[in-house]
């Protein structure tokens, strides 16, 4: 607070002396994002380096404080190597996250879409579609995943459907023979069925990219619409040129916010790995070279998706 | 002539005026069926959302008998309250909820503080690397929790400003840890979890927002923090409430860092996961997993209880916040 009066005073006293206008607003910047450089560098940067610090060595907690012995690349060289259970389960993880993504896009898109358009009852509907934010987070989520009475009752919702549906073709595998009778690929046909099967981990999963569609598709001018619609464009047309390179940077935004979402959720088995590894087992040396491993995965996932996404809507939008 | 030229020009607007009316017709059918779709897949959705709540409420209400009866389905045969009070008393709900109300509200009142500051930094003023800087906010997001968890949490067992206290009196820094410290450093220094999405949605708020404010406002006299306070924050409204929703409810279910800094300070969500095992352990040797599965969900209904008044009253602000806001990439 004080430096910024400071600076301001300074600005309108003497003229010769002063900082200009820009400079002065260049500091009061950096005082507004001050909490977070501090922060940074304190609780992030510093804690991000002794970590790395960590996995190069043997960390023995003592009562006076904790010792550090090197061992150089020994901890990488367990974990990657020796244990069995990493390398299979960080694959499994990488695998679900990429057939995921697509999927949760796609979903939030399409609902946030839906949501943008006027219709009775669109608040309600909002709401409720909100609520998975609220409602299922944290430690709601990983007692739902290891619920019994929840599951075995959506797996008798599921095969009463199906047994409804007997009679009128419209079973589940009937539906997938379906897919495959009009010749679609097999790839394709997979991604269908996963979708459909995983229905609620994405509705749950989708909430905030929601929100960000949504207010991706509120920003656009209505006047744009007007004018190509008077030029006697269509709405399926509206849709390509219009609202789809409107939002397109959002795709990366979304894109990126859920990988590291679907990355970092505690219901995740590498998360709960790690953390077992550190705090039950406490070897502290191994569990920080698994951690940066599987952050270093994150990043290469991450920094590869986003080029091509880049790429992708730069080439759209040209 | 004239006649004839007439009747055919007639003719002609009689025939267009037929095709016109037939394509209305089309047109309002074409939207109907597409209002109809709409509602069928709108309704799908929600239910897909509410069913597992609803699931949960109904188990909740069943007595242990209705468990292992399989003409019982969602309906319980007799409503019992047993499993509320059995999941009171395990819980220790009162105090508990004491507890994790005021973690929560500290928590995120400081990190809206916080993020507020920095996202109005970031929408509002030049200064050189802001660009950089705020892709330091992304990575932040970026980095798994598991991989900072070891070194905050001796941080804060061994809590010390440049080594002054271990200087003057010989400990090896304070512990922090059990209190609600640990918390309140992160979250005045933005360094809370998910914050850099606070900080994002924030930023892109007040960027949205018309420069002609606070140019005006400038004029009049204000300073920058004037400004701020007087002409930005009461026109932000909406996002506030949304981002203190998300910082409360995701203190309120988190489990992570509740268990990496506190352990004898009891909040909901350890109660929760250790709920079933305190209840039954002292009568049962062995605990099925449905009756475990039934005190779970009791007990989940407790935890979202309050969550669920809270999003009633915030849901108003939390819609207009998308409806305002101006998210562009």
């Amino acid at each position: 607070m004080s430096k910024g009066k400071m600076l301001n005073k300074k600005g309108q006293g003497s003229k010769g002396f002063s900082l200009s206008l820009s400079q002065q607003r260049a500091g009061l910047g950096y005082l507004f994002i001050s909490p977070f450089l501090i922060g940074f560098i304190l609780l992030f940067i510093t804690p991000l380096f002794q970590s790395l610090l960590y996995s190069f060595s043997n960390l023995n907690v003592t009562s006076t404080g904790y010792t550090l012995d090197f061992v150089g690349l020994t901890n990488y060289n367990q974990v990657l190597r020796v244990d069995p259970n990493f390398i299979p389960s960080l694959i499994t993880t990488i695998l679900q996250m990429v057939t995921k993504v697509p999927i949760i896009i796609i979903f939030s898109f399409f609902a946030a879409s839906l949501l943008n358009q006027k219709f009775k009852g669109r608040g309600f509907a909002r709401s409720i579609f909100f609520l998975p934010v609220i409602l299922t987070s944290g430690i709601i989520l990983s007692m739902e995943t290891s619920d019994l009475l929840l599951s075995s009752a959506q797996q008798v919702a599921e095969e009463e459907l199906t047994a409804g549906a007997m009679g009128s073709g419209l079973q589940f595998l009937q539906f997938r023979q379906l897919l495959f009778s009009i010749n679609m690929p097999p790839m394709f046909i997979n991604f269908i069925v996963l979708a459909v099967d995983q229905i609620y981990e994405i509705v749950i999963a989708s909430g905030v990219q929601i929100l960000i569609f949504l207010a991706g598709l509120q920003s656009i001018p209505l006047s744009l619409y007007e004018a190509s619609t008077m030029d006697g464009a269509t709405a399926w047309e509206n849709f390509w040129k219009i609202t789809f390179p409107m939002v397109s940077p959002l795709i990366i935004v979304n894109s990126v916010y859920t990988v590291i979402n679907t990355f970092t959720s505690p219901d995740n088995e590498m998360m709960s790995m790690i953390q077992s590894t550190i705090f039950s087992q406490s070897k502290f040396g191994f569990g920080s070279a698994m951690a940066w491993i599987y952050f270093l995965a994150i990043a290469i996932i991450l920094a590869i998706m986003s080029a091509i996404l880049l790429k992708l809507v730069a080439k759209y939008q040209q | 002539m004239e006649l004839i030229a007439k009747k055919s020009v007639n003719k002609n607007t009689n025939h267009v005026t037929i095709q016109e009316r037939f394509r209305g017709i089309a047109r309002k059918g074409s939207k109907l069926t597409w209002s109809f779709v709409r509602f069928v897949i709108i309704f799908g959705i929600c239910f897909v959302i509410l069913q597992p709540l609803l699931t949960k409420f109904a188990v909740s209400l069943m007595s242990e008998a209705d468990l292992y009866d399989a003409t019982v389905q969602y309906v319980p045969r007799e409503i019992t309250f047993q499993n509320y009070i059995d999941a009171f008393v395990g819980m220790d709900y009162a105090a508990t909820f004491g507890r994790t109300l005021a973690l929560s509200l500290i928590a995120s009142v400081l990190q809206l503080a916080s993020c507020t500051i920095v996202g109005y930094g970031f929408a509002r003023f030049k200064f050189p690397f802001k660009n950089t800087i705020f892709m330091l906010v992304i990575l932040c997001l970026l980095v798994p929790p598991m991989t900072l968890m070891l070194p905050l949490f001796l941080h804060f067992r061994f809590f010390d400003i440049f080594g002054l206290f271990e200087m003057m009196s010989g400990k090896p820094g304070i512990n922090l840890l059990d209190s609600l410290w640990p918390f309140v450093l992160t979250s005045i220094f933005a360094q809370g979890y998910k914050n850099g999405l606070y900080i994002f949605l924030l930023r892109q708020y007040f960027k949205g927002m018309p420069v002609e404010l606070e140019e005006a406002a400038y004029i009049d006299g204000c300073s920058a923090f004037k400004t701020f306070y007087k002409v930005m924050l009461p026109s932000a409204v909406p996002i506030l409430v949304t981002v203190f929703l998300f910082g409360f409810v995701w203190q309120w279910t988190d489990s992570f860092y509740s268990s990496l800094y506190l352990s004898d300070f009891k909040v909901m969500s350890g109660g929760l996961g250790s709920l079933a095992a305190n209840i039954y352990s002292s009568e049962l040797s062995f605990i099925s997993p449905a009756l475990t599965s039934m005190m779970n969900n009791t007990g989940t209904i407790l935890v979202i209880f309050p969550l669920f008044v809270l999003y009633l009253f915030a849901q108003r602000y939390f819609v207009e916040s998308i409806e305002r806001s101006g998210i562009v990439g």
